[in-house]
């Protein structure tokens, strides 16, 4: 095996974890506040691949600055999802949550097949072609960029949760629900922004990834098994946890498919989730179990 | 003196059980109230039932003379009732500033958080010191410290607090009820549920005596440490 070969798809993997992070993180938050498992979040990234996609093609914008629009349209549509499905199955049992947010994703995928089609499509960006030698690898400056904002846009939330007053609310609400009930927290109102912010974190890794990664509405469910599998390696609920995991999955799909061959990558991210399971059954950076 | 509190025949309870049946009480301004009882009696209820965390099912709670039932917890600590619950409540993987500055959610006692900070502190010098460590770590009085700051901090004409001796030392209690005595004299109402009758007693002015979800004694302090059914029944003498 070609030591540089090993090198570049460590490299490219890590570059493309940063979108892994950015979709972990927003599965990571929603759960951390409300314990419900968005299994709508795959879809929900792919219509922000499918807005980049439009804005891209209607209105000429380039993926690498539409991934704004999108996150302030998953940022709505989490709020109403949250608003009008979710609230009312907060304090449900788990299967009966479970029920609810598979049905979003079923409306969600199907949706996009009817606006768009079944067919792979590609955003195209300014940034797609270019690519520059570091040394003996060489870099796609799509995947640079997109790992760049990926991590930047990670960071603005790690500096909103644990910087500004709403955001410790939100924290607050996670540690101890009931607390924040206690001191007076609107904890509707946290739960939507919750919510919201973990949507407009998977609809902007939608866009940021739409110029590398090719999709269409089935992308969606192997999207969300994918966040699954990252937030349980981290540790459920822990955001670090969820950023790590994200680089650590996507380096290990990458050398699967150095090693064996591309549709085999998930053979190696899985079999890193049973190897951490065993031996750290809460995850990576998991309090509790 | 005129009631900052009343309730007025509360009713409440959790699923088909009834914990609280006619319970009336008030609490006059500047007063220190216990609601004492074993366990079971529901204490507990109707401090939920006061903040809007448990609904009634009957009976009216006013604050000022203004109705409060009804209203959803956020608002009834928004309109002066701080509540420092059972078991405290903290939120553990978070600073105890950050615990203490959570308290202030109105926008009143935001605009005043730095300066009733700085009183908190000066009530709780030890609560200085560990602003920077997580609240999980802290001991149990130094928790129920955090939890009663933490109250403090929305500046509540109302406290109400539901077992603060729980699980304390001795010693560790006799200073957070000195504390409640200087708060009170802060000009700071205060509702004081307690299974520890007799510090309860002392600390109070008045007292109501809750059996069995219903009032079942109420009277000034002073007279309740030496009622011989009082006596008997939580003094074991």
């Amino acid at each position: 095996m070609d030591p540089t070969l090993v090198l570049q798809g460590v490299l490219s993997g890590l570059l493309f974890g940063g979108v892994y992070s950015l979709m972990a993180v927003g599965l990571t938050l929603i759960f951390g506040v409300m314990r419900v498992v968005n299994f709508a979040h795959g879809d929900m990234m792919v219509w922000g691949m499918y807005l980049a996609l439009l804005l891209s093609t209607r209105a000429g914008l380039d993926p690498y600055l539409a991934f704004v629009a999108c996150a302030a349209a998953l940022f709505a549509l989490g709020l109403a999802v949250q608003r009008g499905l979710v609230d009312r199955i907060v304090d449900a049992p788990h299967e009966m949550q479970i029920l609810l947010m598979l049905g979003v994703a079923l409306v969600l995928e199907n949706l996009a097949l009817v606006a768009f089609g079944p067919e792979p499509a590609r955003v195209r960006s300014a940034l797609s072609t270019a690519t520059v030698w570091l040394g003996p690898v060489f870099v796609d400056v799509a995947r640079l960029v997109t790992f760049a904002v990926a991590v930047v846009l990670t960071l603005a939330l790690y500096l909103f949760l644990f910087r500004t007053d709403v955001g410790r609310t939100v924290r607050a609400a996670a540690d101890n629900t009931y607390g924040a009930l206690v001191i007076g927290t609107d904890v509707r109102r946290v739960y939507a922004v919750a919510f919201g912010v973990g949507a407009a974190c998977v609809g902007a890794a939608g866009a940021l990834v739409s110029p590398i990664l090719p999709f269409q509405p089935a992308t969606g469910l192997s999207l969300s098994v994918a966040s699954f599998n990252i937030v349980i390696i981290g540790g459920m609920g822990s955001l670090l946890g969820a950023f790590i995991g994200g680089l650590l999955v996507s380096v290990a799909e990458s050398l699967g498919a150095v090693f064996l061959k591309p549709s085999l990558k998930e053979l190696f991210s899985f079999s890193l989730l049973i190897v951490i399971l065993l031996f750290r059954p809460a995850g990576l950076f998991g309090k509790r179990l | 003196m005129s009631a900052l509190l009343r309730l007025d025949g509360l009713e409440a309870g959790y699923g088909d059980m009834t914990a609280i049946r006619g319970v009336s009480l008030e609490v006059r301004q500047g007063e220190i109230v216990a609601l004492i009882g074993s366990n079971g009696a529901g204490k507990t209820t109707t401090l939920r039932a006061i903040c809007g965390l448990l609904p009634l099912r009957r009976g009216t709670v006013e604050l000022d003379g203004r109705r409060i039932s009804g209203l959803r917890s956020a608002a009834v600590v928004a309109g002066g009732i701080a509540h420092v619950p059972e078991g405290r409540q903290l939120f553990p993987t978070m600073t105890v500033l950050e615990n203490l500055e959570l308290g202030a959610r109105s926008t009143e006692s935001r605009r005043r958080r730095g300066e009733t900070l700085e009183r908190v502190f000066a009530l709780f010098p030890l609560l200085a010191e560990r602003r920077g460590q997580l609240a999980g770590t802290l001991s149990g009085g130094e928790q129920q410290m955090t939890a009663i700051g933490r109250a403090l901090m929305a500046r509540p004409r109302l406290l109400m607090l539901d077992e603060p001796s729980l699980g304390l030392a001795p010693v560790t209690v006799s200073s957070i009820f000195a504390n409640l005595a200087a708060i009170n004299r802060d000009g700071v109402t205060i509702l004081l549920v307690e299974q520890n009758v007799l510090r309860a007693l002392r600390l109070s002015h008045r007292a109501y005596v809750l059996e069995n979800g219903t009032i079942a004694l109420e009277g000034a302090s002073q007279r309740l440490l030496v009622d011989e059914g009082i006596k008997r029944a939580y003094f074991g003498r």
